[in-house]
């Protein structure tokens, strides 16, 4: 069911335009992402979700409620900070207490709510610490709790686990999805990192000056982007330019990379790093390798290719590339299936 | 070994500066204690200079007048320099700038500022008296108040008003229940460093006071009696003051000190 209709929504500032007829409908319980380079309008999309930012067109209707000109303490939606904003003066307890005493619940209430929240987070007895006594973690854990305990309709979440070093990120990114479905409260996070829209998300939108470039599943914007920019933008893609004819990509050497389509003219013909094999395939190239490396489930090829103007990346399984026993400077051929290869307008 | 002895040069000069400044008033603090009286010479610890100036009812009478001048003038500076820190501070994130003209009271010469409010006074015709006296203690403790309160602003975190917001407060209860607490030790460090600065000030309580003795401000006692000499009794007095001024500025240190946050 929809629960949340984002309608034609623009935001302009002065003479610049930071949301451009965005439209979107995220359904509840889901884990949406909104997913953009800096000065994308993700962050500025959110913040009118959340009521900070009033609209200078369209609507945003929750539950079917055109809830555009509510300001944000009557709205049932909370924001987790990108900062975390946690109070300094107050305890972690208070801090988690605070919007439910807005609500003027019975004092009884709140502090079982809280129990129960400090629980599902991990950090009963942390209660009585100030912010600044608190690991940054903890503090991402804290904020959380602290939209969470209100039990909104949406959860926003501003680039949550960006303050976070990479291990924690890792962790914190299945964390957030489990926690996610054991409250059953509808996420929508904002990221500039692809992989942890990838991860974490259950349809992710992609946001480029502004407008809405894709919306779809991770399977669905990893395999099929719409253009080249979505394809540079989520994963690693390498670029084979050229000019499309039927039944493929002629490359200015005089060769063909195989691809269906009924593209014309100037094209990029594409292929994701997994899906390069090492030796002739239904596509080939040759080239020179660059660079070899380890990441210990898998090994990273850079390869140099003369009919693409970057290195080629190729990722070979770690049995596959002992069996190679491959070295720099060694000259490979690079395969890969028609069906695997993209191609868009150049 | 040149660089011993260019450290040993520097502490020289360092204790010769800090001599110059504290002797003095270790010399007054010592006088106001001495049983004889005399500057000239040392005849005991005695506290009786410090009973003759509770005996003294000008003296009295001045103390309290002081007191009242400090109280209103640093309550109503502070209410006023908080609301004028934060209201500049949320118009300047939204680009507008009007600073100079807040922190003038503080840069122009207290005698300007005494002949000026003695001549807004006169020509409005307004009675003077100790009421006048402590409008003119407004006027340049609620500079100093915002400038330290506006100090404070530079490093908050603004969108701890959003979270209050997102989380259910209205407005008034966002400035109570967090710009306030998170605010109040630059607020009380303000208001302390207001009211240290209200009591000893002599210029423009003397230009705002009025004729008559019954708004006489305790440093302006001290003048009146100064032209008789220094008695034993005003070193009793100064040292007392002395004692208020510091602890209030140390206080306000600690509290800046130890701010939470940044």
């Amino acid at each position: 069911m929809t629960l949340l209709q984002i309608r034609d929504v623009t935001k302009r500032f002065g003479t610049v335009t930071a949301v451009d007829g965005v439209s979107l409908d995220i359904a509840e319980n889901e884990f949406f992402a909104l997913l953009g380079a800096s000065g994308s309008g993700k962050t500025t999309l959110l913040r009118m979700l959340a009521g900070f930012e009033d609209l200078s067109g369209g609507q945003i209707l929750l539950d079917g409620q055109d809830v555009s000109r509510v300001p944000p303490n009557k709205r049932p939606v909370n924001l987790m900070f990108q900062s975390y904003a946690l109070f300094p003066h107050m305890t972690v307890r208070g801090n988690i207490a605070y919007g439910l005493e807005m609500e003027r619940l019975p004092r009884a209430q709140i502090d079982a709510r809280v129990d129960e929240i400090l629980a599902v987070i991990q950090l009963t007895e942390f209660a009585a610490r100030k912010p600044d006594q608190l690991s940054g973690g903890q503090k991402q854990r804290v904020a959380l709790a602290r939209a969470l305990v209100k039990r909104p309709r949406v959860l926003l979440l501003d680039e949550p686990l960006g303050a976070l070093d990479k291990k924690l990120r890792g962790a914190m990114q299945l964390e957030l999805k489990r926690l996610q479905h054991e409250v059953g409260i509808t996420f929508v996070v904002v990221t500039h990192d692809q992989e942890e829209a990838l991860v974490m998300a259950d349809r992710i939108a992609i946001l480029k000056d502004g407008r809405l470039l894709q919306c779809g599943t991770p399977r669905d914007v990893y395999e099929r982007p719409v253009d080249r920019f979505a394809a540079d933008f989520i994963g690693v893609m390498n670029f084979f330019p050229g000019a499309a004819v039927a039944g493929g990509l002629h490359l200015p050497d005089g060769g063909m990379i195989a691809v269906a389509g009924d593209l014309r003219g100037p094209a990029v013909a594409a292929v994701r790093p997994e899906r390069i094999r090492l030796g002739l395939g239904e596509n080939s190239v040759t080239g020179t390798v660059l660079a070899l490396a380890y990441h210990g489930l898998d090994l990273q090829l850079h390869v140099q290719v003369a009919q693409a103007p970057r290195p080629v990346m190729v990722r070979l399984t770690a049995d596959l590339a002992e069996a190679q026993a491959l070295s720099q400077g060694d000259s490979v051929t690079l395969g890969w299936a028609a069906r695997d290869t993209r191609i868009f307008t150049a | 070994m040149h660089n011993r002895g260019r450290h040993a040069l520097m502490l020289l000069i360092l204790g010769g500066v800090f001599a110059f400044l504290y002797i003095p008033i270790s010399v007054l603090v010592a006088l106001s204690f001495n049983a004889g009286g005399m500057p000239t010479a040392w005849t005991g610890f005695s506290v009786q200079w410090y009973g003759a100036l509770f005996a003294n009812a000008d003296i009295l009478a001045a103390a309290w007048n002081t007191l009242k001048v400090a109280l209103i003038s640093t309550l109503l500076a502070t209410l006023l320099g908080t609301a004028l820190a934060i209201g500049v501070e949320m118009r300047r994130r939204k680009g507008r700038a009007i600073e100079a003209l807040i922190f003038a009271p503080m840069i122009i010469p207290d005698i300007v500022l005494a002949i000026a409010l003695l001549s807004f006074f006169s020509l409005l015709k307004f009675p003077m008296g100790l009421h006048t006296v402590i409008m003119a203690h407004v006027v340049f403790n609620l500079a100093f108040v915002c400038a330290v309160v506006r100090a404070r602003l530079k490093s908050f975190d603004w969108s701890l008003v959003e979270a209050s917001a997102d989380l259910g407060a209205a407005a008034h209860v966002t400035y109570r229940r967090v710009v306030l607490p998170v605010l109040a030790p630059a607020i009380i460090a303000g208001a302390l460093l207001a009211f240290t600065l209200s009591v000893d000030e002599f210029i423009i309580a003397f230009f705002t006071s009025g004729a008559g003795r019954a708004s006489i401000t305790l440093p302006m006692q001290i003048f009146a009696m100064i032209r008789f000499g220094v008695t034993p009794e005003i070193n009793a007095l100064a040292t007392l003051v002395l004692g208020v001024s510091v602890t209030a500025l140390a206080l306000a240190q600690r509290l800046n000190r130890e701010m939470p946050g940044q």
